[in-house]
C-alpha cells in the first residue's frame, strides 16, 4: 500500500486503512526507554531524569517512525502531537503533585493546638513552639474589611454597567475593570503606602504615618474590586431578559426591579465571584508586607498598630534564621492553602449547583 | 457544552473572560432605553417620551413621581461606584508620581540606564536597568516553558479528554490558580530548588559553550528557577483562556474539516488554532502581564544580582517587585521614593500589556459575536 | 434560592472564628521557667503600657529574647519589634511611628537633625546594645580553621585572588591543603548594616586592597549575591569554593566552617563571644554626652580579640520620650542593658557587652527623659 491515505480516483475506496497494533506502541516505549537510559547512563553525561526525557523524546520520534511507515505520514504527525497534549498535561500535573505532597509531609509537622491557638509573642530564636493565631486574626479581618468595602461598591458598579451604562463612559469604565485585574499586587501596595500610610493616616495618628491592618485590607481592596465587578457584570447578564421586562411590566420602578428580582436571581453567581476574589486576596503576601507592618503579637484592631497575616507570617518564618522556623513556615502555608482551596472549592461548586439556564 | 455555564463563573479568578459573548445581547436587550434618553437632571421625564422611547412597561401604570427620586438616587450610587475604578487608576498614577518625583530629581544616574541600585547612598545613584532586564528575562522564560505546555493542556481539554475528566482536571487546573504565590516561592525556594540547581549544574558542564548556560556558578538560585517557578503561575491563567476559545470553535468549522477527511490534529490546526489565535494571544499577554507583575514568588527566589548578564543559570537575577518586596525594609525616605518611582514602571508596563490583552479580546468578542 | 446554606456556611465560619478567638494565647506566662534568660530574678523596673520599635533584623533574636523576658516578667506590658530593617526602623523613629529603633549603624548626617527634631526638646541618641560578631564562613572540605591576614580577606572579596590555593592564601596557612578550584564570594544582595559594618572593616585594615569605600549595599564587582544572612548561609552551605560573610549565629545554625581571622597584631583568632569582646571593649565612644555612637578600631591590637564585629544600637529620644512611655522604655532598655539581659544572648550568637560600656549605657539609660 502507498503511504497516501486518499485512494488514487480510479481505484476503489478502502474502507479499512492498515492500522499499527497498540501493543507496537509500548514496544516502541520500551525501546525509547531502554535506548534513552543506555545513552544517558552510557555516556555518563545523566541520570534517571535525562533517561526519562530522553525516553520521551526518543518515544516521539519513534511513534512518528512507526506510524508513518504503517499508516501515513498524516497519521504519523496526528498520533504525534496527541502524545506531545498528552505530556504537557501530565507535565503541569507534576509540579501541583509536588507543591501538594510537600505541603501536606512538611506541614503536618507542625499542625498542633498550639499553632493555632497561640501567637509568636515571647518566642525567641530557641523556642520549638510558637503558632500563627495573629495571623490567621490578621488575614480574616483585613479580607473581612476589604470585603466589606469592595462587595457594595462592586456590586454597585456592576449594576451600573449592565442596567444604566451607554455609550463611552460606560466602555471606559468595563476597560479599565479589566485591566485592573492585572495590577500587580506590589503596585496596590506602593499605592496604599503613598496614599493611606504616608498622607492620609499622619491625620488619625498625630501626625505619624501608621502601618496598620485597615491599610493591608485597603490594598486587597484594590486588587478585589476588579475581580468582583467583573463576575457580578458577568452574572448580571446571565439573568433573562424577560425577568426584568415582566417586572417593568407590573409597574415596579427600575432600581427596585434590580435590588428585588435581578440581584436576587444572580446571587448564587455573584457570591461565587466574590468568594473566588476573597480566596485570591487572602493568599497576597506583597501589599501586607508594605502597609501592614507585621506583628509578631496578637492585635485585634485593625485600626490601630501594626498587624501580621497567614501569608506575611510564611515570607517570614521561610527567611528566619531559627531551626524550627521553616517547620513553621510550611504549617502556615498548608493552613493558607487549605483556607483559599476551601473558599475557592465552595465558590466552584456553588456556582455549579446555581447554574442559571440561560 | 454544559460546562460552559460553569466556567463562567470561573472566569473572575484570573481575570480573562469571553464568555459572555451570548450573554451580553441579553443584557443590552434588558435595558434598553427604560431610562434612555433621560437627561440625567431632575427633570421628570414625559410618560409618553418613556413609552416610546421603550417600548416596555405599562404606560402610565409605572408609579412615576414616587419612585423617581429613589430611581435617581440609585442610580447615581451606581454610577458612583462605578467610576470608582477610574478613580482608583487615576490615583495610583497621581500617587506614585507625586512619591517619585523627589526621589527621581535626586538621582545621580540616569534613572533608564544605570543598572545599580544604591537608592539610600549620598548622593543616591539608581537604576532601573538591570530590574528591567531581569524583569523581562524571567517573563519570557515563564512564558517560553508556560505557552507550550499551557496551549497543549488548553487543546487536551477541549478536544482529546472525556467530557467528565475534562472537567475535573480543568478543575484541577484553576486549583493551580488559587495556590498563593507565596507557597510557591517557599515550594520554589525549598524544593524545587534542588532539581533546578542539578539541571544547571549539568547544563553548565555541557553546555557551557552557549551563553545562557555559562559562568562557573553557584547554581540554583537564578533567573531559570524563577522563570520556571513563574511559569507554573501562569499556567493556569492562559490555559483557562485558552480553553475557553477552543471550545467555542463554531462546531460546524470542525465538522466540515472532519468530514473533508482530515485527521484529529489537522482538523484542529485548520479550524480550531486559526479561530482561537485572537484569543490565544490575549491570553498570553494577560500571563505576561502576571509574569511581569508577580513579586513574593520571585523575592523569595532569585539570587539577586543587579547586572544585566545572558547567564540565566547563575544564582543572580533581580525583578522591579522583587526589587521592592526585598529593598523596602532597608529604604529610607529616598529610598522609598525610588522603590515608588520602580513601582510606577512596573505599572505603566504591565498597564500597556493588560491593554493589548484586553483590546485583542474585546475585537475578539465582537468577531465572536458576528460569527456566532 | 439557596440562602439558607449560604447562611449555614457564615454560621460555621463564624462560629469557628469565635472559637478561635477564644483561645488565642499571647505566650505571656514562662513556658518553661527558668529557660526564658532566668526569669525568676525579678530585678527589672516595670512599667504598663505598649512600646512599637522597628529596626535592624541582625539583633531580631536579642531583640526577642529580651521581649520575651521582660513581658513576662512584666504583665501588662507589650512590647512589639518588626525587624523590619534599620532604615524602616530609623524612618519609623523619625515619623514618631516608633518609640524607639534598632539600627546597625548610627544615624547618617542628613538623618540625624530629623531624628532630633522628632524628640524636640533633647537630641536622638545610640545606645549600642548587641554586639553581632560578623563571621567569614567557608565550605572547603578537608580545609579545617582556615586562617586569613586582612589583605588576604580583602583580596579574595575584591576579586583579585581566584583560586583557593593562591600563594597568599598558602602564605596564611601553612599546614592546609588547598585544592586549586575556584573562589566563590557570597555577599549580601539587599542593603544591611553587616555589609556596612563588613567593608568598613576591610576598607580600614586593606586600604590598599578594599577601595569600594563602605556602604550598606555591596559595591564591589562579582561574586554572588544572596537574601538576608540566612541566604548568604544557604549559599555557603550549597556550593563547594564559596566563602561569605554573616552573622555569628547564621553560621552557628547552618554549621559552617568559620576562618580565622588575624587582628591588628598580626594574631589569628578564633570567633568567640569573648574575642569579640575584647574589640568592643578598646572601641571608642564618638558620641557626646549620653550618646554613645562608637568608633569601632578594626585593627585593635588587644590580645585575643576577634576584629569583626557589628555594634548595633537602639536610637532613642535622650528627652522629649511622651511621659506615658518613658517609664517603659526606660525599663525595658534597662533590663536589656542589664547583666541579666546581656547573659543571655551569648547562645544566640551575639556577644555581651564588655562591663565598662554596660556601665556607661546603663548611665545614659538613667538620664533618659
Amino acid at each position: 500500500m502507498t503511504t497516501t491515505a486518499l485512494p488514487a480516483p480510479g481505484q476503489a475506496p478502502k474502507l479499512h486503512t492498515k492500522k499499527l497494533p497498540t501493543v507496537a506502541f509500548f514496544g516502541v516505549a520500551v525501546v525509547a526507554l531502554g535506548l534513552g537510559a543506555a545513552l544517558s547512563y552510557g555516556t555518563g553525561i545523566g541520570g534517571w531524569v535525562l533517561a526519562l526525557v530522553l525516553g520521551l523524546v526518543l518515544y516521539l520520534v519513534g511513534v512518528f517512525i512507526a506510524v508513518n511507515a504503517v499508516e501515513g505520514r498524516r497519521s504519523a504527525r496526528n498520533r504525534t502531537w496527541s502524545a506531545l497534549i498528552h505530556s504537557a498535561f501530565v507535565l503541569a500535573v507534576l509540579p501541583l503533585i509536588s507543591v501538594v505532597w510537600t505541603l501536606v509531609s512538611k506541614g503536618a509537622d507542625r499542625l498542633d493546638g498550639d499553632f493555632f491557638g497561640s501567637s509568636m509573642n515571647n518566642i525567641g530564636a530557641r523556642d520549638p513552639n510558637g503558632g500563627a493565631y495573629h495571623a490567621i486574626i490578621g488575614t480574616l479581618e483585613q479580607v473581612g474589611i476589604a470585603a466589606l468595602i469592595t462587595i457594595p461598591l462592586g456590586v454597585l458598579g456592576a449594576i451600573y454597567i449592565v442596567e444604566y451604562g451607554r455609550g463611552r463612559f460606560t466602555f471606559l469604565i468595563r476597560f479599565f475593570v479589566d485591566v485592573m485585574t492585572g495590577i500587580p499586587s506590589i503596585v496596590a501596595g506602593l499605592f496604599v503606602l503613598a496614599f493611606w500610610v504616608l498622607i492620609v493616616s499622619p491625620w488619625f495618628n498625630d501626625g505619624a504615618p501608621a502601618f496598620s491592618g485597615f491599610a493591608a485590607a485597603l490594598a486587597l481592596s484594590v486588587l478585589m474590586l476588579p475581580t468582583i465587578v467583573r463576575s457580578t457584570e458577568e452574572m448580571l447578564r446571565l439573568v433573562p431578559a424577560p425577568l426584568r421586562e415582566g417586572s417593568y411590566a407590573l409597574g415596579v420602578p427600575k432600581w427596585k426591579t434590580i435590588l428585588k428580582i435581578v440581584i436576587p436571581t444572580a446571587l448564587p453567581g455573584i457570591v461565587t465571584g466574590i468568594m473566588l476574589s476573597i480566596a485570591r486576596a487572602a493568599g497576597e503576601t506583597a501589599p501586607v508586607l508594605l502597609v501592614a507592618g507585621g506583628s509578631a503579637a496578637i492585635n485585634f484592631n485593625p485600626f490601630d498598630a501594626q498587624q501580621g497575616s497567614l501569608s506575611l507570617f510564611v515570607f517570614q518564618q521561610a527567611g528566619d534564621a531559627s531551626r524550627f522556623a521553616p517547620a513553621r513556615a510550611w504549617t502556615a502555608a498548608l493552613t493558607l492553602v487549605a483556607l483559599v482551596l476551601i473558599l475557592t472549592i465552595a465558590a466552584k461548586l456553588l456556582a455549579r449547583r446555581n447554574r442559571i439556564p440561560r | 457544552m454544559a460546562d460552559r455555564h460553569s466556567r463562567s463563573a470561573d472566569v473572575s479568578t484570573g481575570g480573562p473572560g469571553v464568555t459572555s459573548s451570548h450573554a451580553r445581547p441579553a443584557g443590552a436587550t434588558a435595558s434598553t432605553g427604560v431610562l434612555d434618553g433621560q437627561p440625567g437632571g431632575n427633570a421628570p421625564v414625559p410618560p409618553d417620551f418613556r413609552t416610546n422611547g421603550g417600548g416596555l412597561g405599562g404606560g402610565g401604570a409605572l408609579p412615576r413621581r414616587k419612585g423617581f427620586g429613589a430611581e435617581s438616587m440609585f442610580r447615581g450610587l451606581t454610577l458612583a461606584a462605578g467610576t470608582m475604578v477610574l478613580v482608583i487608576i487615576v490615583a495610583i498614577t497621581v500617587f506614585l508620581i507625586a512619591k517619585a518625583v523627589p526621589a527621581l530629581r535626586a538621582d545621580d544616574a540616569n534613572f533608564l540606564t544605570e543598572t545599580d541600585w544604591f537608592a539610600n547612598e549620598s548622593p543616591p545613584r539608581f537604576g532601573i536597568a538591570a530590574l528591567a532586564y531581569g524583569t523581562v528575562i524571567s517573563a519570557v522564560i515563564a512564558l517560553a516553558v508556560a505557552v507550550p505546555i499551557a496551549l497543549g493542556i488548553a487543546l487536551y481539554l477541549s478536544h482529546y479528554a472525556h467530557q467528565r475528566i475534562a472537567t475535573a482536571l480543568g478543575f484541577m487546573i484553576d486549583l493551580l490558580a488559587a495556590v498563593p504565590s507565596v507557597v510557591f516561592g517557599l515550594w520554589g525556594l525549598i524544593v524545587f530548588v534542588e532539581p533546578v540547581r542539578d539541571f544547571s549544574v549539568w547544563l553548565n558542564k555541557y553546555f557551557s559553550w552557549i551563553p545562557l548556560f555559562g559562568g562557573d556558578g553557584p547554581f540554583g538560585r537564578s533567573l531559570m528557577l524563577g522563570g520556571l517557578v513563574l511559569a507554573i503561575m501562569v499556567l493556569p491563567i492562559i490555559t483557562s483562556l485558552s480553553r475557553e476559545v477552543f471550545m467555542q470553535t463554531p462546531t460546524a468549522n470542525e465538522e466540515a474539516a472532519l468530514a473533508l477527511g482530515s485527521t484529529k490534529w489537522e482538523m484542529i490546526r485548520t479550524a480550531v488554532l486559526p479561530y482561537g489565535r485572537p484569543g490565544v494571544i490575549a491570553s498570553v499577554m494577560l500571563g505576561l502581564g502576571r509574569a511581569l507583575g508577580e513579586t513574593i514568588a520571585l523575592a523569595m527566589t532569585l539570587g539577586f544580582i543587579n547586572e544585566i548578564s545572558p547567564n540565566i543559570i547563575k544564582n543572580g537575577g533581580n525583578t522591579i517587585a522583587a526589587n521592592i518586596a526585598n529593598g523596602f525594609g532597608e529604604a529610607g525616605e529616598l529610598g522609598r521614593g525610588a522603590l515608588i518611582a520602580s513601582g510606577l514602571v512596573l505599572f505603566t508596563i504591565t498597564l500597556i500589556v493588560n491593554m493589548i490583552a484586553r483590546a485583542i479580546i474585546y475585537r475578539r468578542r465582537e468577531f465572536t459575536e458576528s460569527a456566532a | 434560592m439557596k440562602l439558607q446554606r449560604h447562611g449555614t456556611i457564615a454560621c460555621l465560619a463564624l462560629t469557628a472564628a469565635l472559637a478561635l478567638s477564644a483561645c488565642g494565647s499571647d505566650n505571656e506566662a514562662p513556658s518553661t521557667p527558668g529557660a526564658s534568660g532566668g526569669a525568676s530574678s525579678a530585678a527589672a523596673d516595670c512599667a504598663t503600657g505598649t512600646l512599637n520599635a522597628f529596626g535592624s533584623s541582625a539583633q531580631k533574636n536579642a531583640v526577642d529574647e529580651w521581649r520575651k523576658a521582660y513581658q513576662q516578667l512584666c504583665t501588662g506590658t507589650t512590647i512589639n519589634y518588626e525587624p523590619n530593617g534599620s532604615g524602616a526602623g530609623i524612618q519609623s523613629f523619625i515619623s514618631k511611628t516608633a518609640d524607639f529603633a534598632g539600627s546597625d549603624s548610627a544615624l547618617k548626617e542628613e538623618e540625624q537633625p530629623q531624628a532630633d527634631a522628632r524628640c524636640g526638646s533633647g537630641p536622638a541618641i545610640h545606645l549600642p546594645m548587641v554586639i553581632g560578631p560578623v563571621a567569614v564562613a567557608y565550605n572547603l572540605p578537608g580545609v579545617d580553621g582556615l586562617q586569613l591576614k586582612p589583605d588576604t580577606l580583602a583580596k579574595i572579596f575584591n576579586g583579585s585572588i581566584k583560586k583557593w590555593d593562591d600563594p597568599a592564601i598558602k602564605a596564611d596557612n601553612a599546614s592546609a591543603t588547598l585544592p586549586s578550584t575556584n573562589i566563590q564570594t557570597v555577599h549580601r544582595s539587599d542593603e544591611s548594616g553587616t555589609t556596612d559594618n563588613f567593608t568598613k572593616y576591610l576598607s580600614t585594615v586593606s586600604p590598599a586592597n578594599w577601595t569600594f569605600g563602605n556602604a550598606k549595599a555591596w559595591k564591589a564587582p562579582g561574586g554572588t549575591g544572596s537574601k538576608g544572612s540566612d541566604g548568604v548561609a544557604t549559599s555557603v552551605k550549597g556550593a563547594e569554593g564559596t566563602i561569605g560573610y554573616m552573622e555569628w549565629s547564621y553560621a552557628e545554625n547552618g554549621g559552617l566552617s568559620k576562618a580565622k581571622i588575624a587582628n591588628g597584631a598580626g594574631e589569628f583568632t578564633e570567633l568567640t563571644a569573648e574575642a569579640a569582646g575584647k574589640t568592643i571593649a578598646g572601641a571608642e565612644v564618638t558620641g557626646t554626652g549620653d550618646d554613645l555612637k562608637m568608633k569601632i578600631d578594626y585593627a585593635t591590637k588587644a590580645p585575643g580579640a576577634y576584629p569583626i564585629v557589628l555594634v548595633t544600637y537602639e536610637i532613642v529620644c535622650s528627652k522629649g520620650t511622651p511621659a506615658d512611655k518613658l517609664a517603659l522604655v526606660k525599663g525595658f532598655l534597662n533590663f536589656a542593658a542589664s547583666a541579666e539581659g546581656q547573659g543571655s544572648l551569648t547562645e544566640l550568637g551575639y556577644a555581651p557587652l564588655p562591663t565598662e560600656v554596660q556601665t556607661k549605657v546603663q548611665a545614659s539609660i538613667k538620664n533618659l527623659a
